[in-house]
């Protein structure tokens, strides 16, 4: 197999043994993912994420169709492929009898660095996550989040040009969450990242491409910006003055009726319109909501989200939304 | 093999901080001490004990062979318990535990990872049954007269090649469960079968239970490796054979698993 992406998946399938004929984690997945790109893997939980990323890896075994990283396939005994890869699992797991510097050492020295190199990057990339100060406690007395900023630290210390990070933030409070998809950011260019995730927010603020999976196959697969044009669906968010339900039910029935509405929603006091003809609706929808009486506190127009496309592609939402 | 010292180097580090190697090297020196101690003064132990209840019988007076005896039991007892113990998660746990994906996920092929645990194993069980023969042999000195060094040498390397066998048997069961219970579990059952079947003195001199017969003749200077023939070389070249073939089976069946 040979291609000009950082990592190729071609007719990739894998299907664990069970009853019923087993399970179909991932279907003929065929994904290119360039070189330099902050890519989103998304998808809910079941998905296949997990199972491509370990695919990727050579953790799993394809049952078939291959992976290529810089065009050489991956196999599980095949380590030569895996010396440009950094790796965070979704749940690490470390040896607690370690010390966090002597684990970023390790998988550092496993990467091929020595000496006086393998010291700075390893003091470095703990700097970077924040470790510095309890890098040398044992890692069994650790937190979840100490954990996760650890796999980190260890999938960076060789300064891996593909990066794989599953689920990386997930244990990690507000703060060190905002600094990982920094982190992370600031790779664009310079390494290829691999994010999976079910956060979409966290896509959004970080990817620039993004691969959307559901039951093992792949929905859509483009660039963020092209997808949100492409499936997001324009809205407006009407925030409403109080004690008017009537006036408001009026205002209901008339968008169920407009061409142009797709559909509304929205707790109490506020409404959203979301709509299939943005020119229509800007001529359209207030003309309405002066007829029907509704008095409004503030009207504006919504950002399309991720969330938007997700909801079109894969017809129901992914199982967390991060405020 | 890519990663090979760098693993090895750490699974030394392990055996040390999570106290396994301390503890298999503490088991192996009270068995030098005791063993010689335990022959030297068993007449009088069973006197102490018995009272007048055994006064009518004659118990031989102890020498130096009994040392040997008594080293190479005990040897063969608890070092084949802690061979197991030691076998018996070291690939496992890391299975169970979800280290080994950490690993493996690195550059390091799948057979230096088994090579490096089978050879800190092999290290660690080395330097124990070193010191319970050099122990056990200063003793017999103290205790008795001193005995032929070559000859304690050569059982200690028999005892070891033998304890190797029960450890690369539960390496493999180890590697193919990736469950510690289900490892010590086959461990014991083929320590168990191995020495039933070595009640018959044929099928015995080519298993590691084979190894006693001739470790105890050249510990007591009753015959030198020249002197012995097959029946020395019989178990070892097949404990030898055991060993590979178990350290191969657990690569092939390793190298297809699931991580």
């Amino acid at each position: 197999m040979s291609s000009p992406s950082a990592v190729a998946c071609r007719d990739l399938t894998k299907r664990f043994s069970g009853s019923g004929g087993g399970v179909l984690a991932v279907d003929r997945l065929d994904l290119d993912i360039p070189a330099g790109s902050v890519f989103g893997l998304l998808g809910p939980n079941g998905a296949g994420k997990t199972t491509t990323l370990r695919m990727i890896t050579g953790l799993a075994r394809p049952t078939a169709g291959a992976v290529a990283i810089d065009g050489v396939t991956v196999q599980p005994d095949n380590p030569g492929v895996r010396r440009s890869i950094g790796v965070l699992d979704q749940a690490p797991r470390f040896y607690g009898w370690m010390r966090g510097r002597e684990l970023v050492e390790l998988a550092g020295r496993l990467a091929g660095l020595t000496g006086a190199e393998l010291r700075a990057r390893t003091r470095d990339t703990l700097e970077r996550t924040g470790l510095d100060a309890s890098a040398e406690r044992r890692i069994g007395g650790y937190s979840g989040g100490m954990r996760q900023r650890l796999g980190i630290a260890a999938a960076l210390v060789s300064d891996p040009g593909l990066l794989l990070l599953d689920e990386p933030v997930s244990s990690l409070d507000p703060e060190g969450r905002r600094d990982l998809l920094s982190l992370i950011a600031d790779l664009r260019g310079n390494a290829t990242v691999i994010f999976s995730t079910h956060v979409l927010d966290d896509v959004e603020r970080i990817c620039d491409r993004v691969g959307i999976l559901d039951t093992g196959r792949l929905v859509e697969e483009a660039a963020l910006d092209d997808l949100l044009a492409r499936y997001a669906v324009a809205s407006y968010r009407l925030v409403l003055a109080p004690d008017q339900e009537d006036a408001v039910e009026a205002l209901r029935a008339a968008l169920g009726t407009a061409p142009w509405c797709a559909r509304t929603s929205g707790g109490a006091g506020e409404l959203v319109v979301a709509v299939h003809d943005e020119a229509a609706a800007i001529a359209g929808l207030l003309p309405l909501v002066v007829a029907s009486g509704v008095h409004l506190v503030r009207f504006e127009q919504e950002r399309p989200t991720l969330e938007d496309v997700f909801l079109r592609l894969v017809g129901r939402a992914p199982v967390e939304r991060v405020a | 093999m890519s990663g090979l010292s760098i693993l090895f180097r750490k699974e030394l580090l392990e055996s040390w901080r999570t106290y396994r190697l301390p503890v298999v090297a503490g088991l192996f020196i009270l068995v030098g001490l005791s063993s010689p101690l335990l022959a030297r003064f068993l007449p009088e132990i069973i006197q102490a004990a018995a009272g007048d209840a055994f006064a009518s019988i004659e118990i031989p007076t102890p020498t130096a062979a009994d040392a040997v005896v008594q080293v190479q039991k005990n040897l063969a007892q608890f070092g084949a318990l802690a061979a197991i113990v030691l076998a018996m998660g070291s690939v496992a746990s890391e299975i169970e535990r979800g280290t080994a994906a950490f690993i493996l996920a690195r550059p390091v092929g799948r057979g230096a990872f088994l090579a490096a645990k089978a050879a800190a194993i092999g290290l660690v069980l080395a330097m124990s049954v070193a010191m319970a023969v050099g122990l056990g042999w200063l003793y017999t000195a103290i205790l008795f007269e001193p005995p032929d060094i070559a000859g304690w040498i050569a059982m200690g390397l028999l005892g070891w090649l033998a304890l190797a066998a029960w450890a690369a048997l539960t390496f493999l069961a180890s590697a193919a469960t990736g469950s510690m219970a289900a490892a010590a579990g086959l461990g014991f059952v083929a320590l168990l079968v191995l020495s039933v079947v070595a009640v018959v003195p044929a099928i015995a001199r080519w298993t590691p239970a084979g190894l006693t017969d001739p470790a105890a003749a050249l510990a007591t200077g009753q015959a030198a490796v020249g002197d012995l023939g097959w029946d020395l070389w019989s178990p070892v070249l097949a404990t030898i054979a055991l060993i590979a073939l178990a350290l191969i089976a657990s690569f092939v069946i390793f190298r297809r698993r699931e991580l």
